[in-house]
């Protein structure tokens, strides 16, 4: 741009983007991958032209000069095709000529990202790296009063409960009696928390489905994995994976057509109903699948136009009062399965989940609770959602902890935690924490997409494209020349290592403090932190 | 470690038998305290198994005040033992003004008590002196039950009985428990030292229970009386056995599935699998870890030993019909009971229950993957 030509409130130079494309014009083989692999189409074939002076001082020829061309890549520098920082170009440039850095100062492009008075909506988690859990540590080590278990070969059952459990004397009464004992699923504490088909590609998702039946089938590890709002194949329904499989319902009531036309069909039972009343990534804002995404496929298993934005309702429309309402739609779930399915709600992580938690106490079918955090993930959402809205995870599971602990009703509705769990990659040491803080499992879907996908997101803002289909991984995106990217086996293969080293690690964590036996929910005398107030807060120890 | 050894015997026996066996067995243990559970006495007590005993250590405060307060309740003093402290105090042992043993007569109208009715009336006195002792430091109650004398005391358990003097008549029992450490987890505590006794459960432990924050949180918030103390990891097992038999109503058989539950391949296996697979659910609260030998007295005066499920901790039981003994070393038993024949000595594994009934004649030994015997 000419220094004398006029500018707009948004005209950006490439220092102004958060993410700036480093280019070796020496390395460059001009061979145009990573301009057609970008999936913001950031970069496009530059003509640079360039002035050489030849000013010879040895002998007596005169001074010239000569203009040149050479090709290369621009940046674009328009809000609407900036950097995301993906580093696809990166990944495909022969000779590592090309790299997106990050800016080092605040960006002003994210004063210009909502244009025609749009804000900004994207995929990925709360933009703020680091956090509480990955703090905690486990100091309760067992020494010479109780000698430290041998994590590689002692017996281990690291199982947890979903479903509501009756106290000892009413299931020995109901037992004795053959009355009703409302259904407990025997699951593996991390499960892959709810993304939907639609906002995963379809090779993501049968990735996941497979290694999830791996794991159970081959390995005997009872891993489970939620749905999402957005239905579920039908040839899932029908088939006897469908155990492995919470089905999630949501306020847009997405594919539920579908799952009660197959009901008769079913072979066997889903292993939950997840109700979701919210998200730690929005609370209290419906789920959005973007119309990029909402093919013929999507929707068709959602039972909706092809082509159009599926943003869900904040709420579900026939719920005015958690007494009432939460309890019937509770109710009419497990009355659809014939009480043999376990149904739970999961709430954003919030300042008033306790009074939901209570009031689940006194609904006998409330199966139990599963509180999501505010560095939950999601495929779309408002960007100041994801990034100031919720509650921190930990000290929500802990106050629920501590509250069923005093009705005495701990061991009555598992708390299942979910949001940022393995944000820094620590999956195991966080779950660990969490568990002890008195979660009865996890719940992960950001982790699993990196670990068994390569998911390129980050809390520094990198990629984080998510809701507009144009996943470089193919993870989220609905479109085949994308999704093809991903293989679906790898995808398995990966689940199953992520799954086995999580495992390992979680043994390496529990086996030093003297723990084998039972998953040790609620163990909160083996943590400790050197922050003092988390520590107040949490009711744990203050270590220095 | 803790030393552990118990005794049931067809003719009383003196408590020190269990101090003597104790004493064999020390190699390799710390001597720092004593826990003395006896029961089915003889003697004096002999007499009058429906009286119940006051068992502690008192402050000459204390003990006008526990007059007092039996007084004013209608309990009058029926018997009772007086331990003269010698002049000389014993190193590392606290100064005591009164060890208490003394049986009471029901205040009048209590006899036609139900026996449920008695049993909790006679534990919330001993919970409301314990915390009467709790505020003015000047009482410390063991327990206060019919046909049960309990003793502790911080010190060598051999040094402790012989200054207090141990070996006398009526302290002869046909059921001695004796443990040899005080709890060196937590803080130093009489309350914290094994035997723990509620409601005619008793239990001790070797070993460590590491789910014990979480077990002590459940058991806090069951609502049952008594549940209350956990200076000690161990206690948790003397609970969990009361909640067990008397709150689920369930056998001695059962009290192994609830602490250490089978696994999946053995519960579906098992006959009764569908109820322990409810009980393993419902009870996973209870579910202990860590490395535990748990010896035990029930109300009828069995004898029981339990391993934890890894069986870390060593427990074995010998002897011959009328008298048979648990204990946490075999030289432990040499010495109690030279006379049985060893080659059928026991040491129970990670799926036993072994049980001496109160006729003593046999060790009965329950697996976990045996049928259970189901509430009715």
């Amino acid at each position: 741009m000419l220094p004398n030509r006029p500018i707009t409130p948004s005209t950006l130079s490439v220092k102004d983007l958060l993410w700036q494309i480093a280019w070796s014009k020496d390395k460059c083989t001009l061979c145009g991958r990573c301009t057609s692999v970008c999936p913001v189409s950031a970069i496009e074939l530059g003509v640079f032209r360039k002035r050489t002076l030849n000013t010879d001082l040895a002998s007596a020829v005169p001074p010239s000069n000569v203009y040149q061309v050479y090709h290369g890549i621009r940046q674009k520098t328009d809000p609407a095709y900036a950097c995301v920082g993906c580093a696809m170009c990166n990944l495909v440039c022969p000779n590592d000529a090309i790299i997106p850095m990050r800016t080092d100062e605040a960006d002003k492009l994210r004063f210009h990202i909502n244009r025609g008075g749009s804000p900004r909506n994207r995929g990925g988690r709360r933009n703020v790296p680091g956090g509480l859990l990955d703090q905690i540590k486990f100091i309760r080590i067992s020494m010479l009063t109780d000698p430290a278990l041998d994590a590689g070969r002692h017996e281990f059952e690291l199982r947890t409960l979903l479903g509501r459990v009756l106290p000892p004397e009413e299931n020995i009464k109901h037992f004795k009696e053959h009355g009703w004992i409302p259904p407990v699923r025997e699951i593996y504490p991390l499960v892959i928390g709810s993304m939907s088909f639609g906002a995963l590609s379809p090779n993501m998702w049968e990735g996941l489905q497979l290694g999830v039946a791996y794991l159970n089938e081959e390995l005997g590890l009872p891993v489970r994995m939620c749905t999402g709002e957005g239905g579920c194949p039908p040839r899932l329904l029908r088939s006897r994976f469908l155990k492995y499989t919470i089905l999630q319902i949501a306020s847009g009531y997405f594919g539920w057509d579908e799952i009660i036309h197959a009901l008769p069909e079913m072979k066997e039972d889903p292993c939950a109903i997840e109700i979701k009343y919210g998200q730690g990534a929005k609370p209290g804002d419906g789920g959005l699948l973007m119309w990029h995404k909402v093919n013929k496929l999507i929707a068709a298993i959602r039972g909706v136009p092809t082509g159009v934005s599926l943003p869900s309702p904040p709420t579900h429309q026939t719920q005015y009062s958690i007494e009432e309402s939460v309890a019937k739609m509770i109710q009419s779930m497990s009355m659809a399965w014939g009480f043999r399915v376990p149904v739970y709600p999961k709430i954003s992580g919030t300042s008033t989940a306790m009074a939901v938690l209570n009031n689940l106490t006194r609904n006998p079918y409330a199966a139990g609770l599963a509180i999501d955090g505010e560095d939950g993930g999601t495929g779309a959402a408002y960007n100041v959602s994801m990034d100031h809205m919720g509650h921190p995870i930990a000290t929500n599971i802990r106050d629920a902890y501590l509250n069923l602990a005093k009705l005495g009703k701990q061991n009555e509705i598992p708390l299942f935690a979910g949001g940022g769990v393995g944000k820094n990659g620590n999956l195991a040491a966080n779950a660990a924490a969490l568990i002890m803080l008195g979660a009865s499992g996890v719940q992960i879907g950001k982790y699993v997409m990196q670990a068994a996908a390569g998911c390129l997101g980050s809390e520094s803002d990198r990629c984080n494209i998510c809701n507009i289909g144009q996943c470089p991984k193919g993870i989220t995106s609905q479109d085949p020349r994308l999704y093809r990217r991903l293989d679906v086996d790898m995808v398995a293969e990966r689940v199953v290592d992520m799954f086995l080293s999580f495992d390992t690690e979680l043994k390496k964590i529990v086996a030093p403090l003297g723990r084998s036996t039972a998953l040790p929910i609620g163990m909160a005398d083996a943590l400790g932190i050197s922050d003092y107030h988390a520590a107040e807060r949490l009711s744990i120890k203050y270590v220095v | 470690m803790c030393r552990l050894f118990a005794i049931t015997s067809k003719t009383p026996v003196s408590p020190m038998v269990a101090m003597e066996a104790m004493d064999i067995m020390r190699e390799g243990h710390d001597g720092s305290g004593v826990g003395l559970f006896l029961r089915d006495l003889s003697g004096p007590f002999d007499e009058m198994k429906e009286a119940p005993i006051l068992s502690g250590i008192f402050t000459e405060a204390g003990i006008k005040r526990l007059d007092r307060y039996m007084m004013d309740l209608g309990f009058m003093t029926k018997y009772k033992i007086s331990i003269k402290v010698p002049k000389v105090p014993l190193p590392g042992t606290p100064r005591r003004d009164l060890y208490l043993i003394r049986a009471y007569e029901y205040p009048e109208g209590w006899e036609t008590l139900s026996f449920q009715e008695l049993g909790q009336r006679l534990l919330n006195i001993r919970l409301q002196l314990r915390a009467m002792g709790e505020k003015e430091e000047d009482m410390i109650v063991f327990s206060f039950w019919p046909d049960v004398i309990m003793i502790k005391e911080i010190g060598d358990p051999m040094q402790v009985a012989r200054h207090l003097n141990l070996d006398r008549k009526e302290l002869h029992a046909r059921v001695i428990m004796a443990q040899g450490r005080q709890n060196t987890n937590y803080a130093i505590n009489l309350y914290a030292c094994h035997p723990f006794f509620i409601e005619g459960y008793a239990t001790m432990t070797n070993g460590e229970n590491t789910a014990f924050v979480p077990i002590r949180e459940y058991l806090l918030s069951r609502g049952v009386r008594g549940y209350t103390g956990y200076q000690s990891d161990s206690e948790v097992f003397t609970h969990i056995l009361h909640y067990t038999l008397r709150q689920l109503g369930l056998g001695i058989e059962a009290y192994k599935h609830i602490i250490t539950p089978l696994q999946d391949n053995s519960l579906e296996a098992h006959p009764n699998g569908a109820f322990l697979k409810q009980l393993k659910q419902t009870c996973r609260q209870l579910t202990i870890d860590g490395p535990n030998c748990v010896i035990g007295c029930l109300p009828d005066h069995s004898l029981f030993m339990v391993q934890d499920r890894k069986k870390l901790r060593p427990g074995v039981v010998g002897g011959k019909p009328g008298c048979w003994a648990f204990s946490s070393e075999i030289c432990g038993l040499d010495a109690a009971i030279p006379d049985r024949d060893k080659s059928k000595d026991f040491q129970p594994m990670h799926l036993d229950t072994t049980l001496v009934g109160p006729d003593r004649q046999e060790v009965k030994i329950c697996s976990q993957t045996a049928p259970l015997p189901l509430p009715r």
